[in-house]
């Protein structure tokens, strides 16, 4: 496990996946770390982000935007998006919003690189 | 819950989130980036962007998202496309509208970036700028329920770019009275010390005297710590303090002998001269015709030229009578040599609280001893008192008796 060099961002790498963890509230200040740290990652050469919300309460429409401009920045350098532990509220709000046309939706981070396993070689299709 | 409550309670808490960023005091670029991902995230859009329009009609790009800055760096507005948009009845436009001569040029290049929708910020009859949007990540096509979502927002963030613009006017306008204000207090302190170097060009015996009680007076002043401003004021009032002079016989002024009484009562109408030629000049500095006419004032009423006493002599017009007096001390005269630097302390020592405000001496007296024992960063007296007039003198024995024994007095006087 690593501290970004944002200072808050916690994150870790399992071969190419990059697991970004999200705050309790995604919102301007946190979701921009969130952002830097997954570009980070990206131009670093990993191939597929799984971002972990089992902490996260609450997205406001800023984290929405944010997490929309991650999606299409992952997309530029063909690499996946997965959104782990997202808790009810925010699932309906990302089905309702469209998001999860764009993501794959994992129970927890296991589920998610589990489903990843083999990305390097095969990219898996959900 | 209903997925429409939900769209309501998501919209609601952005439009929330955007007042309060509009009417924020921060930073300007990040209060309309802030706004832009409130608005793409309300409605889940992929990209987007705020654009200001400037006079001559080029875009400038506020805050981007998901496309390329300089996309929009090549986008001109026309007069006529200006004036189309201010006269539309419509508020929202499609990259694809042809009715629309602006997106007739530039529509294609912005759909070939994903961008759908041209927003205009309309504010008070002046097309402030526009939003660009890009589709919505549902894919779906916007709703009537989401255009009403766009205009709210949109017209929030127009009002915050012209607001802004105001903020901006108002500023450079401001600054601009600071400068003009600050070349006008310079023109007048210029003309000022031209004018004490005339009056003094008067008496042959005394030139630089006013240059000098200025200097003096604003050592004091700020000594006593006084406001910069005041500070000013008072360096103008001992330039200007015998501005009087000028109706004065010049024979009396250069008489290289004691004058007579009748002639010592002509010199004496200079105060009160100063004070007529100086009171109709609407000087930026407070009490400067006072200051000029009561500079021979006296604590015990002995002064002239209404032998006020004490309290009623303004403390000003009291430093400029020191600093008159310290320079008349340690100056040449025409029926005198300058008087050494023990005899001038003797004589202030004498004269506290019956010529001199003993408060007022202190400051003086504090003054002169930073400067002689290196805690001033400049010997401004010193370079005025000129080469050689301190050496051998045990200045700060002196001073710091002095000082002790003026302060011994107020104490007493307090006490008793």
């Amino acid at each position: 496990m690593e501290i970004s060099p944002s200072g808050t961002v916690r994150s870790h790498c399992v071969g190419t996946t990059a697991v970004v963890y999200a705050s309790d509230y995604l919102n301007k200040l946190t979701g921009e770390k969130i952002e830097r740290e997954c570009r980070r990652q990206l131009s670093a050469g990993c191939r597929a982000l799984v971002i972990d919300f089992a902490e996260t309460q609450l997205v406001n429409s800023i984290g929405i935007s944010i997490l929309l401009g991650i999606i299409d920045i992952a997309e530029k350098n063909n690499a996946q998006v997965v959104f782990a532990d997202v808790n009810n509220q925010t699932v309906e709000l990302f089905q309702m919003l469209g998001l999860t046309r764009h993501v794959v939706l994992a129970k927890d981070e296991a589920e998610a690189l589990s489903n990843l396993t083999g990305f390097d070689s095969t990219p898996v299709i959900y | 819950m209903e997925p429409s409550t939900q769209k309501l309670i998501h919209t609601f808490g952005a439009l929330a989130d955007l007042g309060q960023e509009v009417a924020s005091a921060g930073d300007f670029s990040e209060m309309v980036r802030t706004s832009m991902h409130l608005l793409l995230g309300t409605l889940a859009l992929r990209r987007g962007a705020v654009t200001e329009c400037y006079e001559q009609g080029d875009l400038g790009c506020v805050a981007v998202w998901g496309l390329d800055e300089g996309l929009l760096k090549q986008f001109t507005l026309r007069k006529d496309e200006r004036s189309e948009f201010l006269n539309s009845e419509w508020s929202t436009f499609l990259v694809d509208d042809g009715r629309c001569s602006f997106l007739k040029r530039y529509g294609a290049l912005l759909a070939k970036e994903e961008i759908e929708l041209v927003v205009p910020m309309i504010v008070r009859d002046e097309l402030t700028g526009f939003v660009l949007l890009g589709r919505k990540a549902s894919g779906e096509a916007f709703s009537e329920d989401d255009f009403e979502t766009i205009r709210a927002m949109v017209r929030h963030i127009g009002v915050g770019i012209h607001t802004h613009r105001l903020i901006e006017q108002v500023a450079q306008r401001a600054e601009e009275n600071r400068r003009l204000y600050d070349e006008l207090r310079a023109i007048y302190r210029d003309t000022v010390r031209a004018f004490a170097a005339a009056i003094d060009i008067k008496d042959k015996y005394t030139q630089g005297h006013s240059e000098r009680v200025g200097r003096y007076s604003e050592i004091i002043a700020q000594e006593m710590g006084w406001s910069e401003e005041e500070v000013e004021g008072i360096q103008i009032a001992g330039y200007l303090h015998d501005v009087g002079k000028l109706v004065v016989d010049r024979n009396i002024i250069n008489a290289p002998y004691h004058i007579d009484a009748k002639q010592s009562s002509e010199l004496n109408r200079h105060p009160a001269a100063g004070y007529e030629i100086l009171l109709p000049i609407n000087h930026p500095y407070a009490d400067i015709p006072l200051m000029a006419k009561y500079h021979h004032e006296r604590l015990d009423g002995r002064g002239y030229p209404d032998g006020l006493v004490d309290e009623q002599i303004p403390i000003g017009a009291k430093i400029v009578c020191l600093a008159d007096s310290f320079d008349a001390m340690t100056t040449d005269r025409p029926y005198r040599r300058r008087r050494s630097f023990e005899d001038v302390v003797r004589d202030l020592r004498q004269n506290s609280g019956t010529q001199f405000d003993p408060k007022v001496v202190v400051a003086f007296a504090g003054a002169i001893l930073k400067e002689v024992t290196g805690q001033a960063k400049e010997r401004r007296i010193v370079k005025m008192l000129g080469k050689g007039y301190l050496d051998g003198v045990q200045v700060p024995l002196l001073l710091e008796d002095l000082i002790a024994e003026l302060d011994g007095r107020k104490i007493s006087a307090v006490s008793g």
